[in-house]
């Protein structure tokens, strides 16, 4: 990108990150830091089955053991009924979100948590675990989605009933949703087609893969209030459901957010917080500390949904699309919440199409509950139409590029949900791929493929609050509250230079806790760089105006006389910098301001990728890598590019070999990153990327969210390379070298 | 002012199949009632207690609405009933 084309000083450059000396030099602090005087250590007892009746159990034995100073289990939970609470994004039911937490009368899947310990230190808390007995009736259980929907399948949830956007179903089910949108004359679409393809895939349960386990510590004081410290990706998220779930007044609790390492959505549930609340309570108002094993987070946490998808789209000899169908089965794990709705509502999200039917299911499974994961249910369901996409294209004999762009989706044409698109950047994607030299370059070689696939995410807005003071020297403090994954205090804090005209260097932003800043939402939803943008812009402005007030009185002549221009007041000769102002300052300048956003623009990429296949092991190298994506204006381009490399090489951990494996009685045997394969750098080439930017007219900067888009492609990328490669179509992920070996026994003569 | 709802397909039931269907209403709230005369039931599935039922947004002109039935319609729009969705 060329600098001297921007209309921006600060937007579009490259600055160090404020917290990149913390965090390079070890100082900077981690959940798993937090030390405090007389601080406990908790842990939990899991469940070793995947389906089972508590029928008892006795903690006496663990009690007795030295060191041990509380044990708590589902009991300790305060009773709460059917009370369906707004996580931000989308609903849950609280009793569910407890039954998880620590298990009451069942069990629901290997790993969930039973009871937990607070003793001395960690050893003895391991130990005690073992001293619990637990009495169990084991019961048949179900691991597979379309298993679990048939009839005589084991059921999870008794009092479940099927929803259909209000309408309730009237019989026991593990079908916890059903969602349908629907357009046009789907009969009418095929008998138009030429050229139908309709397949069937799966993919597997998947993990988000951060590196930091969950960890938070709990301090219940006497007077009643909680102080929690966690690694979190959204302070008042923890707030809320702790309040909710302890049934405590939310103003009670206080949330310090630590850094974080890493998230992807898996880090807005909580898990330990109200575990290790009810320990210190119990521990005559200890502080406890808990924090998780790998074998813990994979096997206690919420991974992402396994799916079955059917998907049918037919296409005239021109290659117009004449109709799309889709059937989406995800499993949510032991209570409902799969991301289905938006694995419905992405799956055709890229294409203009007049007759369309999506049906979805959210169905309830032995397996651990479901939380969000990266454009949540996009790659499940983008996998398979974008792997039909190419297989249309093969058919019609056409351009894989171009039958993409002739069925673009354009600024006002309708998505499959329903909503019409704004400004949109597809269709400049789409153009930057072909053009770009990757896919214009020659592959050659025997088993070597070339793959493309889109990828589509909604993007959020959400609630977020900042505040900022100037400083004497003329630096502007800048307190947020969302928490920093991508680098958002480097984005954040230059969107506010930018509005004050004056440099990146002179904002110190800071993330702090829930008593300290108004309310913001999770970093999630590839939010935050568009939603605290907003915030910060607001504030700038603010501010500028209390600055501009503060001249006219130092120069004694009303405020209009006061220009301000790129970070400097003037007025009839008179001249006085942000800096020289603020020295001047008898009152001191701060403001807030709050915001709720709805102007969030939909994102779209184009991933190429080329691949080598070894038929006799089937193990697949990836030799290049280009990701494509309108990323809005990149308000700091290495961020954005990061973002599109690190969704794109999670795209390929999932694409190529990441998965849960059980056992017969639905035990997870893969409870550690030897055994879960997620890519290293060792399995990945240098990721090249294209920043297309379709500036968002619902941000004052452009932003549009880029954080998700990329893990969409990768998936359907790779199956249509090892395609090209090799002729044998993969519809099931993990495309583990087994299973590619089998397809290729299958398709080679 | 009169505006375009786009009836859910799994409502259409209520509707004798209509996609779409033109209805005057100032807030969303009239909106819902104003629908609920004409196809009686349908407001039942999309309220409870007052309100949208949880897991239902309402989409205006391709916004989402934080403010659910509270929502005024300052002009002629086009309004969907979508289920709720989550980000990571």
């Amino acid at each position: 990108m060329s600098r001297t084309s921007s209309p921006y000083k600060v937007i579009g450059s490259r600055p160090l990150r404020p917290d990149g000396i913390d965090k390079v030099t070890g100082r900077a602090l981690y959940g798993a830091d937090v030390k405090l005087p007389g601080m406990l250590h908790g842990k939990v007892l899991r469940s070793p089955h995947a389906h089972a009746r508590i029928l008892s159990i006795d903690a006496s034995a663990a009690l007795a053991l030295s060191g041990v100073r509380a044990v708590v289990t589902g009991d300790d939970m305060p009773s709460i009924g059917d009370k369906i609470a707004d996580s931000g994004e989308s609903v849950v039911n609280l009793r569910y979100v407890s039954n998880n937490l620590l298990a009451r009368d069942r069990v629901l899947y290997y790993g969930h948590a039973v009871a937990a310990v607070a003793a001395d230190n960690v050893h003895i808390a391991e130990d005690a675990l073992r001293l619990i007995k637990v009495e169990y009736e084991v019961l048949p259980h179900v691991l597979d989605g379309r298993a679990a929907m048939r009839a005589g399948a084991p059921i999870l949830l008794p009092e479940l009933r099927t929803d259909e956007l209000g309408k309730q179903g009237d019989a026991p089910t593990n079908v916890a949703a059903h969602i349908r949108h629907q357009r046009g004359d789907l009969a009418q679409g095929f008998a138009e087609a030429d050229v139908i393809v309709e397949r069937t895939f799966h993919t597997a349960t998947v993990h988000q893969g951060y590196i930091e386990p969950q960890t938070a510590t709990a301090l219940w004081n006497e007077d009643d209030t909680l102080h929690i410290w966690c690694s979190t990706q959204g302070a008042f998220y923890v707030q809320e459901q702790v309040a909710e779930l302890l049934q405590m007044p939310t103003s009670h609790i206080m949330v310090t957010p630590m850094e974080i390492g890493g998230g992807f959505g898996g880090k807005i549930n909580v898990y330990l917080e109200p575990v290790a609340a009810l320990l210190s309570r119990k521990t005559g108002r200890r502080p406890v500390k808990m924090t998780m094993t790998r074998a813990d987070v994979l096997a206690g946490t919420g991974p992402t949904s396994g799916s079955y998808i059917r998907v049918k789209m037919g296409a005239r000899h021109d290659g117009a699309f004449t109709a799309a169908e889709a059937e989406l089965v995800y499993e949510a794990g032991a209570y409902p919440g799969s991301p289905v709705g938006s694995g419905c509502g992405s799956i055709f999200a890229a294409y203009k199409l007049e007759n369309v039917q999506v049906d979805g299911y959210d169905v309830v499974v032995n397996r651990p509950k479901s939380a969000a994961y990266r454009a949540p249910g996009g790659t499940n369901a983008i996998f398979a139409s974008e792997s039909v996409v190419d297989e249309l294209a093969e058919k019609l004999g056409l351009d894989p590029l171009a039958l993409r762009l002739q069925n673009a989706v354009r600024e006002g044409d309708r998505r499959v949900d329903g909503p019409v698109y704004n400004r949109i950047g597809y269709v400049e994607t789409l153009e930057a791929a072909r053009a770009h030299a990757h896919y214009q370059a020659p592959l050659t070689g025997k088993h070597r493929g070339r793959g493309v696939a889109a990828g589509f995410w909604f993007n959020w807005g959400g609630k977020s609050s900042v505040t900022a003071s100037v400083n004497a020297d003329g630096a502007v403090n800048l307190i947020e509250g969302s928490t920093d994954i991508g680098g958002s205090r480097a984005s954040i804090a230059m969107q506010l230079a930018e509005t004050l005209g004056i440099p990146y260097e002179d904002i110190r932003p800071q993330v702090v806790g829930t008593a300290s800043v108004g309310y913001n939402d999770v970093t999630g939803g590839s939010r935050t760089t568009f939603g605290a943008g907003w915030a910060v812009y607001e504030v700038g402005n603010k501010l500028l105006a209390e600055m501009r007030q503060r001249a006219a009185d130092y120069w004694d002549v009303p405020v209009e006389a006061v220009a301000v221009d790129n970070g400097v007041f003037t007025q009839n000769g008179d001249r006085l910098t942000f800096r020289e102002l603020a020295g001047k300052l008898d009152v001191p300048v701060t403001v807030s301001a709050s915001v709720h956003p709805q102007g969030y623009g939909p994102g779209f990429g184009l991933h190429i990728v080329d691949v080598e296949v070894d038929v006799e092991t089937g193990k697949v190298t990836i030799l290049r890598y280009t990701a494509v994506q309108d990323v809005g204006t990149a308000i700091h381009p290495s961020y954005v590019e990061g973002q599109l490399q690190g969704g794109a090489a999670q795209g390929v951990g999932w694409a190529l070999n990441e998965e849960y494996v059980y056992d017969d009685e639905g035990r997870l045997l893969n409870t550690s990153l030897l055994d879960y394969r997620m890519p290293t750098t060792l399995d990945l080439p240098m990721i090249d990327t294209v920043l297309v930017e379709v500036p968002n007219p619902g941000h004052p900067y452009g932003v549009r969210g880029v954080g998700e888009v990329p893990i969409v492609p990768p998936a359907a990328a790779l199956a249509n390379a090892i395609y090209h490669a090799t002729g044998a179509r993969m519809h099931e992920l993990p495309m583990s070298p087994a299973r590619i070996v089998a397809k290729l026994a299958e398709v080679t003569p | 002012m009169i505006h375009e709802v786009w009836i859910p397909p799994v409502h259409r039931d209520l509707t004798g199949g209509l996609e779409r269907v033109q209805v005057e209403a100032a807030t969303v709230s009239a909106l819902v009632a104003a629908l609920d005369a004409r196809f009686p039931g349908i407001a039942a599935r999309l309220t409870r207690d007052g309100k949208l039922r949880p897991g239902i947004a309402i989409a205006i002109d391709g916004v989402l609405s934080p403010r659910g039935l509270r929502q005024r319609l300052h002009a002629p729009c086009e309004i969907h009933f979508v289920p709720a969705m989550a980000g990571g």
